[in-house]
């Protein structure tokens, strides 16, 4: 820890006022240089490379199952990598486990806090993470007796300074990533509950994640109210890239398939998709009626289809290369407050403030 | 989202916690009792002697006595209090959390604290920025780069005085002591960890810097990953034999299981389009450590599973993987010993000293991207893949008539719980790991001593 250097008193003010200019010119210039930089390797639209693809054709898709058990708003869900069992949670801190192919109730924990923002399956399903405003992730593991307390071997793991928005499983049950109210996101050890990593830079809420699929899986997207989308690496904690082009929060983040995209779905009723390799915002997905705000997105199993989930009760289906809605879905009698596609994307799950989940195939 | 107030500052965050925070003001006062009090002394940070620096280790007593709770309860209480700025490290700025042992901490000044309900003024931001010159790697000082354009504009007619300000703060700096000053920059710099605004313009120079790909290339990319998974995207093309959801049958997820004898076509395919896929279908990863064991080269992957299980375990367990990966794999005539260049060798193990997660990255990397580049390739042409191209199945699409698709609605099958699926696996684990270890020839050999 050094101080910093001591110049002469007379000379001080000079150099103060030559240290000012000097950084209001440097920041000016950094700014129109990385713009330059993007714009020099942007040589197509992406709707230009798009006109090769064929068309789709029509969709039939329908509600399948409704979930029915939860007394108040769902706020979260999450599938279990067998590809049938979900994880959700309410505003009135129930977490109930579904075998959604069967529609049967299979565990159900009573939170200790309201509005359950946030909840994860573990990968090997063998736990369930959740936690809202009582600021932490608690991790509950699951039983095969039915009649066993869950609360009772409940873990507390993560401890934020606000309230929880989002939390996942890295690639095994030993880690979690959440996201926080106070603008920060960490990554913690679930075994002992230490911070292994906090990723500061959002300036205000942090309100999703997402973790990167592809082959090195070391870092995550996250979206925030202060209108940014920000990719981490989860080793240094650095943030490795911004995008901001939203002009209203971002309620939703999900990367493409392949980890080289991720598309982000905001209050500004738009749904945008990043381009992480050339740098750049490259759609943006949004029609004159569609004027409220996304809740949630994500992709169909091979990326040509972006599901969103709107405040205004639809749900939109968007042709990600040629930008256009395929199909819009009706069913929920409210808000739709989380989307997720299951994980050999046969079906997507819905949870919305009509206190129900439909699973559509 | 109701639950949120229509705010763009920070600063809003700071009234509904006021009343549980003047709890906390009461208790971080009594610490501070010098009869009472947490036991604190001058403690020596480098060559600077720090008055009234607490160890972690005295907090946490202090408050599982005071409070009657347990270490555990005690650390996460303290953890609160560094993470709402009423202590500050004096180590490691950047981690706010409190540790059970030797590190150091002080009060912060209550000047400071949370409840004063002082939110950090952008002039402040300014008065900050011109105090804290040119310090590399504090990330706090790069504060002034970031936010120098925006806070020129916004206090223009401040700015005179904030530079007044600045320059009154300094020349009253000057005149404390050393030890002093040192303590004082600590409190402010502290404050400004807990309350930083975001990113900085090194952020922007690090982005100009960094490839970025022609969109052409990219984009390209993007539409050859979907026309690949065209055909293997339930929403694009027919589920063969059918797709759960619609026809209530679950076939579709038994022929998929883990660990069936004969996979799909569908599936065999998927395993041509990448290496990754490959390895992340752990039924194909199976079948590539089975042309891998005829190749006599199943060092590699048992390296790289090695590798993964150490980045993602427990925190506890890292020492102990480290060091079995270290006998196993890369000590000079190692029963596995992996072929690495020199240089790669050498960081890692010298890495291997002081373990953490990301130890092995350097070494997991090369066998991946040669496993990728070499033994992929090698696989996808060789008999045991087109064999099972041969032998994979290709079911029957389902017709079931209106009758049949409300049976199968009455019956739809409950599958095997994960759990159980998961308890098997770890079985198999663990069978494999006993049969794949290497023999210790002086342990069976005292064996059959003992027996004779």
């Amino acid at each position: 820890m050094r101080s910093p250097p001591i110049p002469e008193m007379a000379t001080q003010e000079v150099q103060l006022n030559e240290t000012l200019a000097h950084l209001k010119t440097e920041s000016d210039t950094l700014k129109t240089k990385l713009e330059e930089e993007r714009a020099k390797l942007h040589d197509v639209e992406l709707h230009q490379v798009a006109e090769k693809v064929e068309a789709l054709g029509q969709f039939v898709m329908k509600t399948r199952r409704t979930l029915k058990g939860h007394g108040n708003k769902v706020l979260c869900m999450d599938w279990c990598k067998d590809k049938r069992r979900i994880v959700s949670s309410s505003q009135d801190g129930k977490v109930i486990v579904w075998d959604a192919f069967t529609t049967n109730k299979e565990h159900a924990v009573t939170m200790p806090c309201t509005w359950v923002m946030a909840c994860a399956y573990a990968p090997s399903g063998c736990a369930v993470a959740c936690g809202g405003l009582d600021n932490k992730c608690s991790v509950y593991p699951l039983s095969l007796d039915k009649n066993e307390n869950l609360a009772a071997k409940k873990k507390s793991v993560a401890m934020h300074t606000n309230y929880l928005s989002a939390c996942c499983f890295t690639n095994s049950d030993m880690q979690i990533l959440t996201s926080s109210g106070d603008g920060t996101c960490a990554l913690w050890d679930v075994e002992s509950g230490q911070l292994l990593q906090s990723f500061h830079g959002h300036a205000a809420d942090v309100l999703c994640l997402d973790l990167a699929p592809s082959e090195t899986a070391n870092t995550f997207v996250s979206g925030g109210c202060d209108k940014k989308a920000n990719v981490w690496d989860m080793r240094s904690g650095q943030c490795i890239q911004s995008f901001e082009t939203h002009e209203s929060d971002i309620n939703s983040v999900r990367y493409y398939p392949s980890g080289d995209a991720f598309a982000s779905g905001s209050d500004d009723a738009t749904c945008r998709l990043y381009d992480l390799r050339a740098d750049r915002e490259v759609a943006i997905y949004s029609k004159e009626s569609i004027i409220f705000g996304v809740s949630s997105v994500d992709f169909s199993l091979s990326g040509r289809l972006l599901f969103g989930g709107y405040n205004d009760y639809t749900i939109n289906v968007w042709d990600v290369l040629k930008g256009t809605r395929v199909s819009i879905l009706f069913g929920h009698e409210n808000r739709v407050s989380t989307l997720r596609v299951s994980p050999d994307g046969t079906a997507f799950c819905t949870g919305s403030w009509d206190h129900t989940l439909r699973i559509w195939a | 989202m109701t639950i949120r107030t229509a705010r763009p500052n920070r600063g809003h965050h700071f009234r509904p916690r006021t009343h549980c925070l003047k709890k906390v003001d009461a208790i971080v006062v009594e610490m501070q009792d010098p009869k009472n009090g947490v036991k604190g002394s001058e403690q020596k940070l480098n060559v600077t002697t720090i008055p009234h620096a607490i160890t972690g280790s005295n907090i946490i007593a202090w408050i599982g006595n005071k409070m009657k709770t347990t270490t555990e309860e005690a650390q996460a209480f303290g953890t609160m209090l560094v993470a709402y700025g009423y202590i500050y490290p004096l180590q490691n700025h950047k981690k706010l959390v409190m540790c059970n042992d030797s590190s150091l901490y002080r009060f912060q000044t209550p000047y400071f604290w949370p409840t004063q309900q002082w939110v950090p003024e952008d002039s402040d931001y300014g008065r900050c920025s011109i105090l804290f010159p040119t310090c590399n790697g504090l990330e706090l000082l790069c504060f002034k780069q970031a936010h120098y354009n925006h806070l020129h504009e916004w206090l223009n007619h401040k700015w005179d005085f904030i530079v007044m300000q600045a320059t009154e703060q300094y020349k009253a700096g000057r005149d404390r002591n050393k030890a002093d000053r040192v303590v004082f920059d600590c409190q402010e710099r502290a404050y400004w960890i807990v309350n930083r605004p975001p990113v900085s313009n090194i952020f922007y120079q690090q982005a100009i810097m960094r490839s970025k790909v022609k969109s052409s290339v990219s984009l390209g990319a993007l539409v050859k990953y979907i026309t690949s998974y065209k055909n293997h995207d339930p929403f694009l093309a027919p589920c063969l034999p059918s797709n759960p959801w619609q026809s209530d049958h679950d076939a579709y997820w038994t022929l998929n299981m883990r660990r069936v004898e004969v996979p799909t076509k569908m599936r065999v395919e998927r395993w041509s389009f990448s290496f990754f896929e490959l390895l992340t279908d752990l039924r194909g990863r199976d079948d590539f450590k089975i042309f891998l064991k005829k190749e006599f080269s199943g060092e590699n992957l048992a390296f790289w599973e090695a590798a993964e299980e150490l980045k993602w375990g427990t925190a506890s367990s890292m020492s102990s993987k480290a060091e079995t990966i270290f006998k196993t794999f890369l000590a000079p005539g190692a029963p596995r010993w992996i072929n690495i260049d020199g240089r790669t060798m050498g960081l890692t193990v010298k890495g291997l000293d002081h373990p953490h997660r990301y130890v092995l990255e350097a070494a997991q990397t090369h066998v991946f991207m040669l496993m990728k580049k070499d033994t992929f390739f090698r696989y996808l042409k060789s008999p045991t893949y087109k064999e099972m191209q041969k032998k994979a199945l290709n079911p029957e699409a389902h017709n079931f008539s209106p009758a049949q698709l409300e049976e199968n609605a009455r019956n739809r099958s409950p599958g095997i719980h994960p759990i159980i699926l998961w308890q098997q696996e770890e079985e198999e684990k663990a069978k494999a790991a006993t049969a794949a270890a290497p023999v210790d020839v002086k342990a069976v050999m005292s064996k059959i001593d003992r027996k004779k």
